[in-house]
């Protein structure tokens, strides 16, 4: 068995972030927030292509995880970052247990646009409702956390980010203790051969229920902690060209390894702000050929280019 | 001897083809049963029924004594009948370590639902290295499934189907695709695993040397019905047999 | 009674809208097995060439009825161009490769077209209303409507007959089905099968580009309306049977009767009616209406 390092890289990368998050100046800050959101979201999608499965239509979680903590914010004044994320799951879970009813009996396009059409059913909703903002959307604030104030302090913004790092980081130790575990273990094995792992007795659709319904809670996840982080939330979130961002991201990082997603979200955030800034109507352009060159050259994803350059030096 | 597995009056039709009519077999335990005939004379559609591939058109099948016609390959599986496969089916990406481990996992946390194997013993470890062993894997552990020569991928398609701790194998022409040199050396192996871990087996062979040398048994098909039930050297001696299946319509006036 | 007529002429012009702009994605897919979400920047570009081709001959001043034909050669010279360029210059490389790759491929060639359109016409909107009030409107009952509608109507008729033609009654098209229903064996018996791919696709891309061209008068060209017309695409595409031209059709005529129905009576509905159909139909046709059958496995 190859040694495992991924354990190491986490537990590294976490050290590195909290040391650093006093000196870190604004743009850096919120650059890896957004990084993180998305990076958690991209954990589920990396766990539903390892099953085989392509959903373009996360966008749907991403949204219903920011609205959840926007509506305890505006609506029920309960603005804690803690219950907001309790919420986000709660509400990305039962949505997806219920959908993944349907869902699980498809697979390739059919269950990509069917995924794609139960977002954009919530876009539409969203765009409807005034009560809700329409498609202007409103501003979310975590005021508490755990009871404690930290909104409208300096050290308020960097609890949220410190809440933001540690449950990216516990998402994706859980995911990687997931992916060893013997359901985690089938999910490649449903990629591969749906027949032969029905032939060894276990249920393929059970488990592509249930790994949706954790990319849906990861999703859920990653939109309550944009919401928090960015301060502002849209129905844009679920429009289908998020979801297809979410794609993007998990093509280009790969399902090597459950740093992988965060590494690609990263990528991807500093192109797209950099781009977006010197350039506005080149940036999707940029991202379109990044994502051919990755197709062409590195078919799994960046992370396999780690891997090569560990056999090269090998 | 005891009867694990009765089919009764089994029949399957696609519109107007008949796959199977009016196929009756009980077999023995711990006995090992060489399925032969032409293609397309319903051995594969046997093994499909058996196993919930296929549902009869009518007739039933009795598994240890309960009524498993209407249920799911996975229900099947689970009950304890496992089978083999033509064309192997492995998981491609995965070594050959990860591919057991894949299905010793699925028995190793399925718990009290599987009734047949509730005395596992060891851990998942090594269980995969058992069978590692026991098939002859051991070289190719770390290999993934799709760059192996044909003869291992038969070898691991069968392993996987004896992951599972089944009661009853079925191996869907296990040396078909495999150099005449190895066929021996596979079934040997395949036998000699078969006979540790104490399973029926009911095979499927195109090869008559290999029925002749491993089976108690043979059922022959043609069109659909079993055409003759018995010892080998009565079965392959029959004069239908010789006629429809082996081929020697005029030998030996 | 009137309300019902409404709902029945309001459903009928948005299903021709929607046939239109479903049946070159639905070619595609049936030969090629290629979900191309880069049909919807075809569209786009159809738009836009459309309303700059026919608003230059506009004016210029020349006759009004030309910018129709204006409007279709715009749309026929984006597929000339485009067509070969993405199927050529990109896709021929990509074939063999998982399905789910190649709509990702066709993701990013999407991105990359939308912004070569923004790089050239920029992000304001453009206006082409001429062509949609020039030819006056029409009555039925007390309910009016432009002509141009029965235009768009003729023009779905038109395409979804010109093709069933080719497809059933020239052997070039009778190749194309053959493709459809297995590729190998299209080849194995010598059809050259890349000519038909590279036909396909340029004539999907025509089509796709033409039901931007007729939409045009009828909105606002603006960046964005190739990715809201695609998602609409591909709901009809698949209730319709991924690669089913009749499917398209049936799927576009329910749909467009379901959502004008909801505008009438339940109008903050209408954006889930596709979705709502999309989802029935799924749920008691799998594969959608008119779907190929699949052979066994094992």
């Amino acid at each position: 068995m190859k040694p495992d390092r991924s354990l190491t890289a986490l537990v590294a990368v976490l050290a590195v972030i909290l040391a650093a998050t006093p000196f870190l100046p604004g743009w850096a800050m919120f650059l890896l927030r957004v990084s993180l959101c998305y990076g958690t979201v991209v954990l589920g999608m990396m766990l539903l292509m390892r099953t085989g499965v392509v959903s373009f239509g996360h966008g749907l979680y991403y949204c219903l995880g920011a609205y959840a903590a926007g509506l305890l914010d505006v609506h029920f004044k309960v603005a804690d970052m803690a219950v907001m994320l309790v919420a986000a799951v709660a509400v990305t879970l039962a949505t997806s247990a219920v959908l993944g009813l349907l869902l699980r009996k498809y697979r390739d396009i059919f269950f990509a646009m069917l995924s794609l059409a139960f977002s954009m059913i919530l876009y539409g909703l969203l765009v409807k409702t005034s009560a809700l903002g329409s498609s202007d959307g409103f501003n979310v604030s975590a005021k508490t956390l755990f009871g404690v104030t930290v909104a409208g302090t300096e050290y308020g913004r960097h609890a949220t980010f410190i809440v933001t790092v540690v449950v990216a980081f516990l998402c994706a130790l859980g995911m990687r203790a997931y992916l060893r575990s013997h359901t985690g273990r089938l999910a490649e094995a449903i990629r591969d051969n749906e027949l032969r792992v029905e032939y060894m007795g276990a249920s393929v659709r059970n488990v592509i229920h249930v790994n949706y319904m954790i990319s849906a809670a990861l999703a859920g996840l990653g939109g309550a902690l944009a919401a928090v982080g960015i301060g502002h939330i849209d129905p844009e979130m679920a429009y289908w060209t998020t979801s297809g961002e979410f794609v993007f991201i998990g093509i280009l990082a790969g399902t090597g390894s459950v740093l992988a997603p965060f590494l690609g979200a990263l990528i991807f955030e500093t192109i797209r702000s950099f781009a977006y800034e010197y350039s506005p109507n080149t940036w999707q352009m940029a991202l379109g050929i990044t994502m051919l060159l990755v197709i062409m050259f590195l078919p799994g994803g960046l992370w396999s280019l780690f891997g090569k350059l560990r056999r090269k030096a090998a | 001897m005891a009867i694990v597995l009765e089919a009764r009056g089994l029949n399957k039709t696609f519109g107007a083809v008949t796959a199977a009519a009016d196929i009756n077999v009980a077999v023995e335990k711990d006995s090992v049963v060489g399925l032969i005939g032409s293609n397309g004379a319903g051995k594969t559609t046997f093994i499909n029924m058996v196993t919930g591939y296929l549902k009869p058109t009518s007739g039933t099948i009795v598994f240890d004594g309960r009524d498993i016609t209407a249920l799911s390959p996975r229900l099947v599986t689970r009950m304890g009948i496992c089978r083999s496969f033509q064309i192997p089916q492995l998981f491609g990406s995965l070594t050959v370590y990860d591919n057991l481990m894949a299905g010793v996992g699925i028995i190793y946390s399925g718990g009290a639902r599987w009734a047949h194997a509730s005395h596992l013993e060891g851990t998942p470890a090594q269980a995969v290295e058992t069978m590692l062993e026991r098939f002859g894997l051991a070289a190719y552990r770390d290999k993934p499934a799709n760059v192996l020569p044909e003869g291992v991928r038969k070898l691991l398609d069968i392993a996987m189907a004896m992951a599972v701790k089944p009661k009853i194998l079925l191996l869907d022409e296990p040396t078909s695709g495999v150099s005449a040199d190895e066929k021996f050396g596979l079934m040997d192996m395949v036998m000699d695993a078969v006979r540790a871990q104490g399973v029926t087996v009911l095979f499927v062979e195109h090869d008559m040397e290999i029925v002749n040398r491993y089976t108690h048994r043979i059922l022959a098909f043609y069109e659909g019905r079993i055409i003759a039930d018995g010892e080998p050297a009565q079965v392959l001696s029959d004069p239908e047999v010789r006629r429809y299946v082996t081929g020697e319509p005029h030998a030996a006036h | 009674m009137g309300q019902l007529l409404a709902v029945v002429i309001d459903g009928l012009i948005y299903s021709s809208w929607l046939f239109i702009i479903a049946v070159g994605l639905t070619l595609i897919y049936g030969v090629m097995k290629i979900l191309n979400i880069a049909h919807g920047s075809l569209y786009a570009l159809g738009a836009y060439s459309a309303a700059s081709l026919a608003g230059y001959w506009l004016d210029q001043g020349y006759a009004p009825l030309g910018s129709y034909a204006a409007m279709v050669a715009a749309a026929v010279l984006v597929g000339l161009v485009a067509g070969p360029v993405i199927e050529r210059g990109l896709l021929r490389f990509m074939y063999g490769k998982d399905e789910i790759v190649l709509v990702l491929v066709t993701y990013a060639v999407f991105l990359i077209l939308e912004d070569m359109i923004k790089l050239v016409w920029g992000v304001d909107p453009l206006f082409l209303a001429q062509p949609y009030g020039m030819l006056g409107s029409f009555t039925v009952g007390n309910l009016t409507y432009p002509v141009y509608n029965l235009v768009l109507f003729g023009a779905a008729v038109g395409v979804g007959l010109l093709l069933t033609w080719v497809l059933t009654r020239t052997r070039k098209g009778k190749m194309l089905v053959a493709v459809i229903h297995d590729r190998e064996m299209a080849s194995a018996v010598g059809i050259n099968v890349g000519m038909v791919y590279f036909v396909t696709f340029t004539v999907g891309a025509m089509l796709g580009a033409f039901g931007g061209a007729l939409t045009a008068p009828m909105i606002s060209v603006q960046p964005g309306i190739g990715a809201e017309t695609i998602v609409l695409a591909f709901a009809v595409v698949v209730i319709g049977g991924l690669g089913s031209l009749p499917g398209a059709a049936l799927a576009a005529v329910l749909v467009g009767l379901v959502r004008a129905a909801a505008v009438h009576y339940q109008p903050e509905l209408d954006l889930f009616a596709i979705y709502f159909v999309m989802a029935a139909v799924l749920i008691m046709r799998p594969k959608g209406l008119f779907s190929l059958q699949e052979a066994r496995k094992i």
